[in-house]
């Protein structure tokens, strides 16, 4: 007769984990299977003394097992204590071989061909059980080939090809590269799939020489010492003394089918579908974790409790961040989570299409405002960047800077504040309530990854903006209808750095208003390329051929990545003319003034030099650049220390370093960029820009250095918090450190963080660094000042 | 949008100090007319007694001048003081001479009076270092910082050594002469001149040179280490170059402050032993 559990756990990751731990502590008759010799393989398998992060932080965990970000070590030993004071019934070194039969009556056999019989089945197998493999002929006999790396620093002098482009394959050859000669196998032609962080890695690895890669190239054949692949220029057989292959890891989709579940496609990445309750397509049988779409421990653990209390009848246990929510929410009229978040799915278009778990999720994330009307809700030119969405009453945006009054009305269900997230610069018009409202604010970071995981949300924002950016930045006085041509006309095209827009002696049939990043003018002169200006976000280019008539008189080129255009066919703009007065006089107005100024640059070439300089160090993506005029600046260093004594003791600018153009010299120090490389990957989402534009870290940085790697400007470091200085007596009479003179940042102790520029946010009079200098060299520039920095650099 | 400390707010300083210099001279010009005093101009009078308290005033808020710089948390720019601190300091040559009555002794008196001259002299030098020697080292250094120089020629010396090794020893030791003795910067007077009239890379240069001319055995190693040489000997006279176009820039501080405590020192005594004629 097969020992008989109410409930059999398969896998004894952290979800496998917290569900036997809660099926024990409520004395649920339990089993908990696992493959190896211990708990949690793939927590295991991690690099020693890996930091392994707590995310969501605002999720909160509901488990018997505890979990906190910190080293994989304490984790681990962690939950070994807990799998015995909870008496968890744990079988090691079984493998689960299958699972027959349904709700009340499975029978899951067991490697060895042993059978227990259970009511319930919860399989929390994860997916890095299942690596995926090389599939060439001659791969399964190599035994020089391998799928995972433990300690990097074991092998030296060999001959090592990495196959991969992911985030596990760019850390693996980067470490080994130290001691190895390394060869990357990517099949795309760039790094796509990578974190930024990693990507400057490995970038910088291939730029430097210590790394080889193969682009565009995928293995063939495998033979051992040997890899062929298959490259853009024919096969090639690489000698090398190891294979690694970081391809991550698929559903084991042979055995979860042979169990009954069934797949929603073919693709061999797709994951079953399970119930609210975790439930799959086989009634009784629960799926969680990774195999089940949700690949965080937290989240894991926390389904591991849930789907126990869900078997042990317990249906109205609410979601673990239900009380977070509910906080949200307590000030609202009805302040019922369900009802309000069914209120959001009906009322606003834009999150009809989100399942409710990316919902409460995006709404964890943001925040409820129920303004009275007449409330301000931002005001232009305001640095902020989060994103709104109307759930009732309406809202009035004050489109015209001289006319308070002019007013367009958004009501229950539209969005606003998408130009600000779009484009990285500062509101462009002010928004007041018209009546009370309740409005919900998410902030930029959500909203940039709801934009990018759901196509209905992106394409919804992306049309919309258009229509307001062409109003905005065009033609604020002309209404909807007539600009009606002009929005049909419009598309928006995407450019990396240095693609153009058009090209010089082009025919000018367009004309491209710039929402985000920005573009530089040139013109070939004497053979050269020059470039004559600049031009930010939020500016129209290309209206003088089609005012003249006349081919492209420039080439216009993109400053920086990702820069993004709207493109409006010329009949339509002309069209537009017809009904904009104001835009008309604006468009002649600027047309005289590029004439002139690129009259007079013809005149002196060498003051293109200096715009293109400034572009190539970060100005193009700039919001507040610091420059010091070396004609000025005496080498005091007082920037320097004004910037320690106002920060800690330690300096966020390096006046020396960083590259000179006749005589104005860019120090490393932030750039506060339009979109902010050390934003995009930051795992506690530290990083925030402040009202007046200032790019800041606060104090939940966790550390983890990837601010540090994405910024391509070098300017954030990782320091620790030096010792507070003493009083003048105390230093005097007790001996209290650090005295005058004495390095502070050298008895800096405790962990590091990331140390950046924050503009002096908060301090009065501004940045220390310029209020400072003695002689007026230190001056900080927005975008809009660089065309004036021509004239400083011919002094 | 960005002015040197000279034309600051269109020479608002320059404005303030010239009329502080002309009231002085008026005043000093007429004083017979008004107070008639007994006897010749001196500090004695209503007129020197006002223009030594203003000048010691003058001097009390000159010197705060090294407090408020290191007052980082001051919203105001600091610029707008040294603007002020310049202008102000050079009116304080008239309105101290005016005190005086042109009076002048061998006693604590002149001595005050001669330490404030010192003091303002050496700011005029200061003055004149810092508008003349930024755009030079911007020039000199061409880019580069200081330690990559210093980067740069430990390279060059690498490179040296492993072509001397096959030249000969002669050859040989002065290149290894050459990168171990070599020195930038050194004592107080070898930073300010900025040359090195010993330097061992120069000598090494002019025997290398010489040896080339002598042995055309190894031609080939001794052109390339010929080459070497003259890009160290550039380098490291832009480097000392550098040197000393930031000590030109700093050293006058060394006189400036000092000078202003031995200033404060005479000037008490010299109030102090005032108030004893009375």
């Amino acid at each position: 007769m097969a020992e008989h559990f109410t409930v059999a756990v398969v896998g004894s990751g952290p979800g496998g984990l917290s569900a036997a731990g809660r099926a024990a502590a409520l004395g649920v008759s339990h089993v908990l299977f696992e493959r190896t010799d211990h708990a949690s393989d793939t927590i295991y398998k991690y690099q020693k003394g890996k930091y392994v992060m707590a995310t969501p932080d605002i999720l909160p965990l509901r488990s018997d097992c505890s979990f906190d970000a910190g080293i994989r070590e304490d984790i681990l030993g962690a939950w070994d204590n807990e799998l015995e004071s909870l008496k968890v019934n744990i079988r090691y070194n079984t493998e689960v071989t299958g699972i027959t039969g349904e709700r009340g009556n499975f029978v899951i056999t067991v490697s060895g061909g042993e059978q227990v019989t259970a009511e319930y089945v919860i399989m929390a197998i994860g997916l890095q059980g299942n690596l995926r493999k090389i599939e060439v002929p001659g791969a399964a006999e190599s035994d020089h080939i391998q799928y995972q790396l433990d300690d990097p620093d074991e092998y030296e002098a060999e001959t090592i090809v990495v196959v991969g482009a992911g985030d596990a394959a760019i850390e693996n050859a980067v470490a080994l590269a130290k001691q190895n000669t390394v060869i990357i196998i990517n099949r795309r032609d760039e790094f796509a799939r990578a974190k930024q962080g990693n990507l400057s890695l490995i970038t910088a690895a291939i730029d430097k020489g210590e790394v080889q890669c193969y682009y565009s190239s995928d293995p063939v054949a495998a033979a051992p010492g040997s890899i062929t692949l298959r490259t853009p220029d024919g096969d090639a057989e690489i000698k090398c003394d190891r294979v690694i292959a970081r391809l991550g890891a698929i559903p084991p989709r042979k055995f979860v089918e042979d169990c009954g579940i069934v797949f929603p496609s073919k693709n061999p990445a797709a994951l079953p579908e399970v119930s609210s309750t975790y439930e799959s397509n086989v009634p009784g049988l629960f799926i969680i974790g990774a195999l089940g779409g949700y690949p965080l421990i937290k989240q894991a653990m926390n389904q591991g409790y849930e789907v126990v209390e869900f078997i042990n009848g317990n249906t109205d246990l609410k979601p673990a961040d239900e009380p977070l929510l509910e906080d949200k929410f307590k000030n609202l009229p009805d302040p019922n989570v369900e009802r309000f978040l069914a209120k959001v799915q009906s009322s606003v278009p834009l999150f009809a299409q989100l399942n409710t778990l990316l919902l409460r999720e995006m709404m964890l994330d943001s925040e409820i405002h129920t303004p009275k009307a007449g409330d301000t809700i931002f005001e232009r030119e305001e640095f902020t960047n989060t994103f709104y969405t109307i759930v009732e009453g309406a809202v009035n945006i004050e489109v015209n800077p001289n006319d308070p009054n002019e007013v367009v009305t958004l009501g229950q269900g539209e969005f606003f504040g998408e130009m600000g997230l779009l484009a990285g610069r500062p509101r462009t018009a002010t928004v007041k309530a018209k009546t009370a409202c309740t409005l919900i604010e998410t902030n930029r970071r959500t909203m940039i990854k709801l934009i990018n995981s759901v196509a209905e949300v992106k394409q919804v924002i992306d049309q919309t903006a258009i229509v307001r950016q062409i109003q905005t930045y065009l033609a604020p006085e002309v209404s909807k209808e007539d600009l009606g041509g002009v929005v049909e006309s419009a598309t928006l095209n995407r450019y990396r750095e240095g693609d153009p827009l058009f090209g010089e002696g082009e025919d000018g049939d367009s004309v491209h208003l710039i929402r985000r990043g920005s573009v530089t003018v040139s013109k070939r002169i004497g053979g050269r390329d020059i470039v004559l200006s600049y031009v930010p976000s939020g500016h129209y280019i290309g209206e003088m051929a089609l005012l003249s008539d006349a081919p492209r008189s420039a080439t216009v080129k993109a400053a920086i990545n990702n820069t993004e255009t709207i493109r409006i066919e010329g009949a339509a703009f002309k069209d537009l003319l017809n009904h904009a007065p104001d835009l008309r006089a604006d468009l002649e107005r600027r047309f005289r003034e590029r004439l002139t100024a690129n009259e007079r640059f013809q005149q002196m070439p060498e003051s293109g030099g200096i715009i293109e300089f400034l572009i190539q160090q970060g100005a193009g993506e700039a919001t507040d650049v610091l420059l010091i005029d070396e004609g000025l600046c005496v080498r005091c260093d007082n920037c320097e220390k004004a910037c320690a004594e106002s920060h800690d003791g330690i300096s966020r600018l390096d006046r020396e370093a960083g590259p000179t153009f006749a005589n104005v010299h860019v120090p490393t120090s932030c750039r506060h960029c339009e979109h902010p490389h050390c934003m995009a990957d930051c795992p506690p989402d530290a990083i925030h820009r402040a009202e007046n534009g200032e790019v800041f870290i606060d104090d939940t940085c966790i550390g983890c250095e990837n601010c540090k790697n994405n910024c391509p400007y070098g300017v954030i470091q990782m320091s620790a918090k030096p010792p507070k200085k003493p009083g003048l007596l105390s230093w005097l009479l007790f001996g209290a450190g650090p005295g005058p003179g004495q390095d502070r940042t050298a008895k800096a102790e405790g962990q590091k963080k990331a140390v950046k520029c924050d503009m002096c946010k908060g301090i009065p009079g501004g940045a220390a660094c310029v209020r400072a200098c003695p002689t007026g060299a230190a001056i900080r520039v927005g975008p809009e000042d660089f065309m004036h920095l021509a004239t400083m650099a011919n002094r | 949008m960005h002015e040197s400390i000279l034309t600051y707010k269109r020479y608002l300083y320059l404005r303030l100090a010239v009329l502080v210099v002309l009231v002085a001279v008026v005043l000093y010009a007429v004083q017979d007319l008004v107070w008639r005093p007994v006897g010749p101009p001196n500090g004695g009078t209503w007129l020197g007694y006002g223009l030594g308290t203003l000048g010691a005033l003058l001097i009390l808020w000159l010197m705060w001048f090294g407090v408020r710089k290191r007052r980082y948390s001051n919203p105001k720019k600091l610029e707008d003081w040294l603007s002020a601190h310049i202008y102000l300091g050079l009116a304080l040559i008239i309105v101290a001479t005016l005190h005086t009555g042109f009076q002048f002794g061998w006693n604590v008196h002149t001595l005050a009076y001669t330490l404030m001259m010192l003091v303002i002299l050496s700011g005029v030098f200061g003055l004149y270092a810092y508008i003349r020697y930024p755009t030079e080292m911007t020039q000199n250094r061409r880019g580069l910082t200081l330690r990559d120089m210093m980067l740069q020629i430990a390279e060059l010396d690498a490179e040296m050594r492993d072509v001397a090794m096959s030249l000969g020893d002669e050859t040989n030791q002065v290149v290894l002469k050459a990168s171990q003795e070599t020195r930038i910067g050194g004592g107080f007077w070898r930073q300010l001149s900025g040359v090195d009239p010993k330097c061992p890379t120069r000598a090494a240069l002019q025997k290398v040179e010489a040896l080339a001319e002598q042995d055309a055995s190894g031609a080939q190693g001794m052109r390339r280490l010929l080459a070497m040489l003259t890009r160290k000997d550039e380098l490291l006279q832009r480097a000392r170059r550098d040197v000393q176009l930031k000590g030109l820039m700093d050293v006058w501080l060394y006189f400036h402050v000092p000078l202003t405590f031995g200033l404060i020192a005479a000037l008490i005594a010299h109030v102090v032993s005032v108030f004893f004629y009375w």
